[in-house]
């Protein structure tokens, strides 16, 4: 019992490890100069990505349903993060607290989108769920390219049609312009703010995973029937996950609004692309696996990144790496191959 | 008072009558069976004692308790766990979170609890531990606690299912063909599992099974079911000898 206990305490142990262990590396590196503005650059949405895959694969790996609306959670963060920050830039004049605030705020109002959104779609299963996530993710995008919100002393305006139906006082300012989306926020992440989440992130997922709520979530994705059959709320942990899973992705949002001078949501930052390469992520680390997400997500940010000066063979790399990756893990002959290298590995060890 | 009791229920699906006009009565301590031909909507039975279907009339009573067209958990809840003709393991879980599953309901500490490892947490994941472990130790499971479900064999797996059901603290417990696939070795482990089962915890429990050695072996009273209607009721040599079911199920 006790080593069966250690094994789960080593195995999150050297992830959080693994992750610390980067840090002081990339700090290391910074301080010696040796890191080039490039890759200074690609640091916080490094931590951003990170977040995002290990978040959902709370919900793909952990629930073990398909959503491809995550980046829709992220927007939903993000907005409500910067939206939060300017709105109370007169009231609060530290950055970093703003910024801290705001970080709670985008968790709690992507939170309730998940829960809203969760109430009908998590009746759906598989590829219809996943359809479903993908249109939602959609929608939010859509909706808030046509929101312009304003402020003034009345308090708050909504128009769905352009800044002048807002009716402000000549005071008022508007934050949110439509298609502009949000300009201003101040730049306030910072690689160890990034660090700092990614732990918490971290924290807050493998400790679920291990508890009460994380088997009840567990044994639904493994078997619905017999999980309600032994008296466990489907619906409740359901919409736990899933929920738990937009907050930590409305974090990264409000990450990703204070690592940027504007602020908009574009089918390239928060479409249904985005979504997929989060998915992409999570599916390459191993579904489940919360360190493979961890490593994936910096492997396949920072390779094209690098690799830059291949730039106009990307796509045949790309294909020739998936038909030569699907040959290997399905083709008979090379699971054969496979197993004799590992059994003749083995033996090998033995004689030595 | 009757641990079950079952009045008049009836379920159709589109024009097939799947149980019809269907009564039990079980008293506590009983070890039950139900058996009949196949399609003989036994397991149907199963499915409405545990709502996952809701029947179209009728009630159904546990100890004194009205739970007609609950919903599966709150049944649970209520006191009936079950075990399926198909194992439904949680596969990838290891064979003690299997029960520990099974205790989520009477352990209890909040999700902020079980993220921030608050004493409440240690407190209950640990006296769950204890009580999954014993539980494991009455069905030989113990030594295997850290395999994933699914790695077990298949006898140890129908156990397992009973573990889990066990542990959600049921005052009835409901097996579905426990001996389907079994060899007349693990069929003979069986019947005595099933025999402390109901000693040891003083369990009330109903049961579906085609092999006959097993039934005559341990069940007190028998129902026997033929095309969703009750052909006979009563103890197990009676109904054993009774030509009307050996017409439609045992054969001469």
């Amino acid at each position: 019992m006790k080593a069966y206990k250690k094994k789960v305490l080593v195995q999150n142990t050297i992830t959080y490890a693994l992750v610390i262990a980067s840090y002081l590396l990339i700090q290391a590196l910074i301080a010696g100069d040796l890191i080039n503005s490039l890759l200074k650059g690609l640091l916080v949405p490094l931590c951003i990505y990170v977040i995002l895959a290990v978040s959902l694969n709370l919900t793909v790996g952990i629930l073990g349903e398909l959503s491809l609306g995550h980046a829709g959670f992220m927007c939903v963060g993000a907005f409500a993060g910067a939206f939060f920050n300017q709105m109370m830039e007169p009231s609060l004049p530290s950055d970093q607290l703003r910024f801290l605030i705001a970080l709670f705020v985008g968790a709690a109002v992507a939170a309730a989108f998940g829960i809203l959104i969760g109430i009908p779609v998590l009746r759906l299963k598989g590829d219809y769920l996943a359809i479903v996530t993908l249109a939602f993710g959609e929608i939010i995008k859509n909706v808030i390219n046509v929101l312009y919100v304003g402020v003034d002393s009345r308090g708050i305006h909504l128009s769905f049609k352009d800044v002048a139906s807002l009716g402000l006082e000549e005071s008022g300012r508007v934050i949110i312009k439509g298609a502009q989306g949000i300009t201003g926020t101040p730049k306030t992440a910072t690689f160890t703010i990034g660090i700092i989440l990614v732990l918490i992130t971290l924290f807050i997922v493998l400790n679920m995973i291990h508890s009460r709520t994380g088997r009840a979530i567990m044994a639904i994705r493994d078997n619905r029937i017999a999980a309600e059959s032994v008296g466990i709320d489907i619906t409740k942990y359901k919409l736990m996950a899933f929920s738990v899973s937009a907050a930590l992705a409305g974090v990264a949002g409000v990450l990703y609004a204070h690592n940027l001078a504007t602020l908009a949501a574009t089918p390239k930052n928060f479409g249904y692309n985005m979504s997929i390469t989060i998915l992409v992520f999570v599916v390459m680390g191993g579904i489940g696996s919360i360190r493979g997400s961890i490593i994936a997500a910096v492997v396949l940010t920072l390779l094209p990144e690098m690799l830059r000066g291949l730039n106009d063979y990307r796509m045949l790399i790309y294909a020739v790496v998936l038909i030569v990756m699907m040959l290997l893990t399905s083709s008979p002959r090379a699971i054969e191959m496979r197993e004799r290298f590992f059994a003749f590995r083995k033996t090998g060890k033995k004689g030595a | 008072m009757a641990m079950l009791e079952v009045k008049n229920i009836s379920i159709s699906f589109g024009g097939l009558k799947a149980v019809d006009d269907f009564n039990i009565t079980i008293e506590k301590g009983q070890l039950y069976g139900l058996i009949g031909p196949n399609g003989a909507g036994k397991t149907t039975i199963f499915n409405l004692l545990t709502g996952v279907y809701k029947p179209d009339c009728g009630r159904i009573l546990l100890d004194g308790q009205d739970i007609t067209g609950h919903k599966t958990a709150a049944i649970n809840r209520a006191g009936i766990a079950r075990t399926f003709q198909n194992i439904r393991l949680f596969k990838d879980l290891s064979v003690l979170d299997n029960v520990k599953v099974g205790l989520h309901n009477h352990y209890r500490y909040s999700t902020l609890a079980g993220i921030f490892r608050l004493p409440s947490y240690r407190k209950a994941e640990k006296d769950m531990d204890e009580r999954a472990m014993e539980l494991l130790k009455v069905f030989d499971l113990d030594r295997e606690f850290a395999y994933k479900a699914s790695n077990l064999p298949y006898g140890k797996q129908r156990k397992l299912e009973i573990a889990r059901a066990m542990a959600t603290d049921p005052k009835l417990l409901l097996l579905d063909e426990p001996a389907a696939g079994m060899n007349p070795n693990e069929t003979a482990e069986l019947m005595n599992t099933i025999r402390f089962v109901r000693d040891h915890f003083d369990m009330t429990i109903l049961l579906i099974e085609h092999d006959m050695k097993l039934v005559s072996g341990i069940c007190e009273r028998l129902t026997v079911l033929n095309f969703g209607h009750m052909l006979a009721e009563g103890p197990t040599g009676e109904v054993l000898n009774d030509p009307q079911v050996i017409a439609a199920y045992l054969g001469e």
